[in-house]
């Protein structure tokens, strides 16, 4: 009986950590998962471009530095500058937006959010789904609306490579009268100059960027912690002697 | 001076000598270190008291170095803890062992508790060290609030705000009382600058202090054992409890394997999962603090929502208070609930053994209603969930005095 306490403790336990992942997410819709590499340099510097090209116009990332950047991505201080530093002079500044976010404000009705944190607040599938998830929507200011986002005062910056889509949508209609849409669906309009693999890949890059960005120690800290649990075990094995020798003469 | 050379039994000299004659140094040392007998028979659950000290260690040493490059400002706070988490040398480190370390003391002391509730380790003689811990678990659940405030994320500030409109449910003095803990008429940087002192300051003085009359008292009546039974009835010759063995180095060198394994674990998360899937570090938190956007789902920390389960459970705001503070405060009347003859669970009847699994499946059911949406079945459920939280404590006088007991062995089982 005693064994079983504990071994329902351990189990609710379990139970309980293994809850609530999902909690990141955001609207009703389903997310599909993004698939990061995370260690994959080549997609990283990939990721970096795409997002100087087509997102620090708007967005700042105001806690990542360049040379920082640098070091994980295996770029060379020219590079750096030659490639990603369009508004920057020295590598230890952090990423600032081309855009003045007062002009923004005005411009959007809401300041674009700085990215550097976006990925780990929201989840790397949140922002993978959302990159993917404009449509054509008449009466919005911008011309389209996200599944991921309704609402959102964000214009489909992307649409030159993904083209253009349309959302379908299943209406139901419960007992009491009440409306539920559901998402059912893309429907390509115009084709961009991607298709979409290789603007899933495109999109897949910048998240895994974003990702990075979120937490730059996180390969780090996982190469370490290798290092750490081996010491650990091998001080156990030390330990567990120890204990032994002292403890040889208790009956 | 003769006490202590006649205790020792040979002469001293040197600086041992020079210190004892105006410290009562190696006499303290004896008393609470190298003759301080335990059974010999403690198993695993025993090592979360030494736990709790590792932790608080992390905690104070971890802090340490956080409060020297982090900024208790509304304005700059949320970016000081991401320029410790980037620029400062080892900051990440830091931070995640300090981040881990909170949620690890709540496992500990959780754990530490339901030891003393499997083995009746609060029943008399050991009730007021019972209560000296309840102090200690009721300055660390505010020392764990004020400190989530401080990072300056969307969930700090959203969960100090459900926490704090709580106390605004007290008839008459709510509201003063709320504006008494924030400083001001909404959560502000006046709240963050309080909450850092009351962080750094006023509860960790408080919660060593409790921690140092927690175990003087524990040493003064004597550790309780997995039998439950007194250890000094038997001595031998030298008036050494037969079945004790010295703290030092006996419990000592087994609390340092258990460290070790404690540390494996801790260390797992650190270093490959710090925020614990959503657990440890809560998503909305890397949002900054915006008082016009509230998260869509606000959830307090994993180790108070056994207790916010309870509180959304009452559809009424003053007796969801209510229930919300007897629920952390009637654990400690355990050792006058409790009217059973033996201490430890091993001979204990089938009432109290089912009780007390009923109690844990409780607990753990709550905790994980806290953090789910309150929707109608959750809310069924917590109702439900919440009725067995209370039973448990307010039923136990009666089936503890009816349950049938085994009979207590003379001497500790041991098992080489």
């Amino acid at each position: 009986m005693i064994k079983s306490t504990g071994i329902a403790s351990v189990l609710a336990l379990a139970a309980f950590f293994v809850a609530p992942q999902a909690l990141a997410a955001g609207g009703q819709v389903h997310l599909e998962p993004a698939n990061l590499e995370q260690d994959n340099a080549a997609s990283l510097r990939r990721g970096a471009r795409n997002f100087m090209n087509y997102c620090s116009g708007c967005h700042s990332a105001k806690y990542v530095r360049f040379n920082t950047i640098g070091k994980a991505l295996d770029l060379s201080e020219e590079q750096l500058i030659d490639n990603l530093m369009f508004n920057a002079e020295k590598t230890f500044e952090t990423i600032q937006a081309a855009m003045p976010a007062e002009d923004a404000a005005v411009w959007y009705g809401k300041a674009p959010p700085d990215l550097s944190l976006m990925a780990r607040a929201k989840g790397a599938d949140y922002v993978y789904n959302f990159l993917k998830g404009f449509y054509l929507a008449e009466g919005s200011p911008t011309g389209v609306d996200n599944v991921v986002l309704p609402g959102t005062s964000m214009p489909h910056v992307l649409w030159e490579l993904q083209g253009y889509q349309s959302a379908i949508f299943e209406t139901h209609e419960s007992e009491d009268g009440s409306v539920t849409k559901t998402f059912a669906g893309f429907e390509e309009l115009s084709a961009g100059s991607m298709d979409a693999e290789d603007y899933d890949d495109f999109v897949r890059d910048t998240v895994n960027f974003l990702a990075y960005i979120a937490e730059p120690i996180r390969s780090d800290r996982r190469k370490l912690g290798v290092w750490v649990l081996m010491f650990l075990i091998f001080f156990y094995i030390l330990a567990a002697q120890l204990k032994k020798a002292i403890w040889k003469d208790v009956k | 001076m003769a006490r202590i050379e006649a205790e020792v039994g040979k002469p001293q000299g040197g600086l041992m000598k020079w210190i004892d004659d105006r410290f009562p140094m190696t006499s303290t040392l004896k008393y609470h270190v190298t003759e301080y007998y335990a059974a010999k028979s403690f198993n695993w659950w025993f090592v979360f008291g030494v736990l709790a000290m590792v932790v608080l260690v992390i905690q104070l040493l971890t802090g340490i170095f956080l409060t020297m490059n982090y900024k208790p400002a509304a304005a700059e706070a949320f970016a000081s803890v991401e320029y410790i988490m980037r620029d400062v040398e080892w900051g990440w480190l830091i931070r995640y062992m300090h981040s881990t370390g909170a949620s690890f003391f709540f496992i500990v002391v959780y754990l530490h508790m339901f030891r003393a509730m499997l083995y009746g380790s609060y029943k008399k003689p050991r009730e007021l060290i019972w209560l000296i811990g309840m102090m200690i678990f009721f300055v660390l659940m505010a020392e764990g609030f004020a400190g989530y405030l401080l990072p300056w994320g969307q969930m700090s500030y959203w969960g100090a705000q459900v926490i704090i409109s709580l106390f605004g449910a007290i008839p008459v003095v709510g509201d003063g009382l709320v504006e008494i803990i924030r400083g001001d008429y909404s959560i502000s940087d006046i709240t963050l600058n309080r909450f850092f002192a009351l962080h750094v300051i006023v509860l960790p003085l408080a919660l060593i202090g409790l921690i140092f009359v927690h175990i003087v008292a524990l040493h003064e009546v004597g550790s309780n054992n997995p039998d439950g039974i007194d250890i000094k009835k038997h001595k031998d010759e030298n008036g050494k409890p037969l079945d004790g063995v010295a703290f030092h180095p006996y419990h000592t060198s087994k609390d340092l394997v258990g460290i070790i394994v404690f540390l494996m674990i801790f260390s797992a998360v650190v270093f490959f999962a710090p925020d614990m899937g959503g657990m440890f570090l809560e998503h909305a938190n890397f949002e900054p603090a915006n008082m016009t956007a509230t998260p869509e789902h606000i959830a307090p920390v994993w180790y108070y929502t056994p207790y916010y389960a309870i509180l959304r459970a009452v559809p009424d705001k003053l007796w969801g208070f209510i229930l919300f503070a007897m629920a952390v405060v009637l654990p400690v009347f355990l050792p006058w609930l409790d009217r059973c003859r033996v201490r430890s669970i091993r001979y204990r009847g089938w009432m109290y053994k089912t009780a007390l699994t009923v109690f844990v499946i409780t607990f753990v059911t709550l905790g994980w209603l806290g953090l789910q949406a309150a929707t109608p079945t959750y809310v069924l459920l917590a109702r439900i969930f919440s009725v067995l939280y209370f039973a448990f404590f307010l039923l136990m006088p009666f089936y503890t005095a009816m349950d049938k007991t085994k009979p207590e062995p003379d001497r500790v089982v041991y098992h080489d």
